[in-house]
């Protein structure tokens, strides 16, 4: 079992320090984990962290036995697939092109039949098949976000990264999107990450979420527990209740304090 | 994704691409014919009365030459209409990936300052006879725009040792350059005597007629070496067109693809400038109309940029000596009033707008 890990994870940007001491239990293969936390906790430098583009100053992340400092960028951004929260593109190229240059990631130069059929499938598969041939500089903001997911799930990797991969979609392409990346996780057996906002989106598609606030992991574990931990209302700023839903799903209700 | 059978809308997708793919090469085939076409036909503008055919027949066999054709065509015109492709590709090819490395579509080698800075460094070998690198004889015009635009886009190195290689950053520090060296060249022409000014204003305004088979096989030498590391990056800098988030996501290493293709950029178009003098136009259109025509592919957008840009500059050559016959005409004026009108064209006829 390859099981992602970190501890002591530390980054700042400049003198402001933007996470100290962060690290998290073993995240298993084919299960989605989100991560949850107020806006500037932090969420986006611990993905850069894994990823390792950018450095963490302490600790370590661990995927199995393997430390995944000691590989070279090239080798640890082949394993770990970061999809970065904002994506504008201006340029003249196809959705066909984009998410074929994600799957060919940089190797060889030609593109052969199995490529092409890669990823015309994963297009297919994501439901966006018909903007395959638009630009991408005429996507709307929920479309290309849609792209993008489909550039990380074109890739074959081990951990996959999404930066709030939900929000620029509306509720139907939420529900799709998210049970996609849940699916294929546990399809491939692959560990997924996913930065979400919306705590019940979180709360519906996640076997595990993390909640990080200033600076460190304040509650992790299934999602009943930490949306019941005082912890959540403490880092929000807001009252939360959870209630049962009808499909006996977690709902999850805040109220200003 | 892992799935077994491919389904009918992927292949559908599949078809569509490859389809584009084939238009793509296509159209890239089409051009290199037509390049062809416009060498024969700038070999055969001018005095002498050569009939297309026999041009193209004397070319392809020179022992067919007659003594007068001989000197003509293959001592006279070639090197010019060989020239005058080497430069364009050099341009469209700097303009192209200037534009994809520092995500601007306004970039071309001129808006780095090179242009200017070899402009500089003619004018101090024309009005002071000043030589960067002593003992060059008669080269030392061209020595020395070639030793400021490199020396330029050495600076802008240094800059972006010191700053980071933010794209906004270099334009400023380039444009920073354009504007000292414009001055600087202010001071040189204030001083100059009305024939040194005249000389000057040659120089800047760009001709093909000092072309050699030397300089031929120094600029096709240049593009022998950068054009095919610019295609083996080809993904890279499709990529980069992603963002720089995206293109670090895939594990492009952003910072030295910047300043490793900057320099091939900046042989690229100090080669071309200290030799022919400032042309500018070719850089910038020469991008944009392989842009609309193929997309940002760099399989395709590379090679069709420096297609275009050798079109464009075939074409001046011609009208440069069609237009009065007897008379040469500076290849600088000719290429943007050649080159406009199709552009604007191009620009109107367009249905998708990109860099907005």
């Amino acid at each position: 079992m390859t099981e992602l890990t970190a501890s002591g994870l530390a980054f700042s940007y400049g003198k402001r320090r933007v996470l100290r001491d962060v690290g998290f239990d073993a995240i298993a293969p084919g299960t989605l984990t989100a991560l949850i936390g107020p806006n500037a906790s932090g969420k986006s430098t611990l993905f850069r962290l894994i990823a390792g583009l950018h450095r963490t100053e302490s600790g370590a992340v661990h995927l199995g036995e393997t430390d995944l400092a000691t590989l070279s960028s090239r080798e640890r951004l082949k394993r770990v697939c970061f999809m970065p929260q904002f994506f504008t593109a201006n340029a003249a190229l196809t959705v066909f092109d984009v998410v074929m240059m994600a799957h060919k990631q940089l190797r060889g130069w030609r593109v052969s039949e199995a490529d092409m059929l890669a990823v015309g499938q994963a297009l297919d598969h994501a439901g966006i098949g018909h903007l395959s041939e638009a630009f991408v500089s005429e996507l709307s903001g929920g479309q290309s976000q849609m792209v993008s997911v489909v550039q990380a799930l074109v890739r074959n990797s081990d951990v996959y990264l999404f930066d709030e991969p939900t929000s620029a979609l509306d509720l139907r392409h939420q529900l799709q999107v998210l049970s996609q990346i849940k699916t294929a996780m546990a399809a491939r057996g692959t560990i997924g990450i996913v930065a979400l906002h919306d705590l019940n989106l979180a709360a519906r598609f996640a076997d595990h979420l993390v909640l990080l606030g200033q600076g460190r992991v304040l509650a992790q574990g299934t999602p009943g527990d930490v949306l019941r931990s005082p912890a959540i209302s403490e880092t929000y700023g807001v009252d939360i209740e959870i209630t049962s839903g009808p499909r006996k799903d977690l709902l999850v209700h805040a109220y200003a304090s | 994704m892992s799935d077994l059978t491919i389904s009918a809308e992927a292949q559908t997708l599949v078809a569509a691409y490859k389809r584009r793919s084939m238009w793509r090469a296509a159209l890239v085939g089409f051009a290199v014919l037509a390049l062809a076409t416009m060498v024969v036909v700038d070999i055969n503008t001018g005095p002498a009365n050569l009939s297309f055919l026999r041009t193209l027949h004397v070319i392809l066999d020179p022992s067919v030459a007659s003594n007068k054709e001989n000197v003509i065509i293959w001592q006279v015109r070639l090197p010019v209409a060989l020239m005058a492709v080497c430069v364009g590709a050099m341009l469209g090819v700097a303009g192209a990936e200037m534009q994809t490395i520092l995500n601007n579509p306004l970039a071309d080698p001129f808006t780095l300052g090179l242009s200017s800075a070899a402009s500089f460094g003619a004018a101090l070998a024309i009005v002071l006879g000043w030589s960067v690198i002593p003992r060059v004889g008669g080269l030392m015009v061209t020595v020395n725009a070639f030793v400021f635009a490199m020396g330029t886009s050495f600076l802008l190195f240094l800059f972006t040792r010191l700053r980071g290689v933010s794209p906004e950053a270099m334009i400023l520090v380039g444009i920073a350059v354009l504007f000292t060296c414009n001055a600087l060249l202010a001071f040189l022409q204030y001083g100059a005597s009305e024939f040194q000014l005249a000389q000057l204003i040659f120089w800047q305004m760009g001709s093909l007629a000092r072309a050699s088979w030397a300089k031929v096989g120094v600029c096709a030498a240049v593009l022998v070496v950068i054009l095919p590391y610019f295609l083996s990056r080809s993904w890279a800098l499709t990529a980069l067109r992603m963002g720089e988030d995206k293109a670090a996501a895939l594990g492009i290493n952003v910072s030295l693809l910047r300043i490793t293709v900057l320099g091939g950029v900046s042989v690229l178009a100090a080669v071309a400038v200290s030799f022919v003098g400032a042309i500018a136009f070719v850089g910038l259109v020469g991008p944009h109309i392989a842009r609309m025509i193929v997309g940002e592919d760099q399989r395709g957008f590379l090679p069709l940029s420096a297609l275009c840009g050798a079109l464009i500059l075939s074409g001046t050559s011609i009208a440069s000596k069609a237009i009065t016959p007897g008379i040469v005409y500076p290849i600088g004026m000719i290429t943007s009033l050649i080159g406009i009108p199709f552009f604007i064209l191009l620009i109107l006829g367009q249905r998708k707008r990109h860099w907005q």
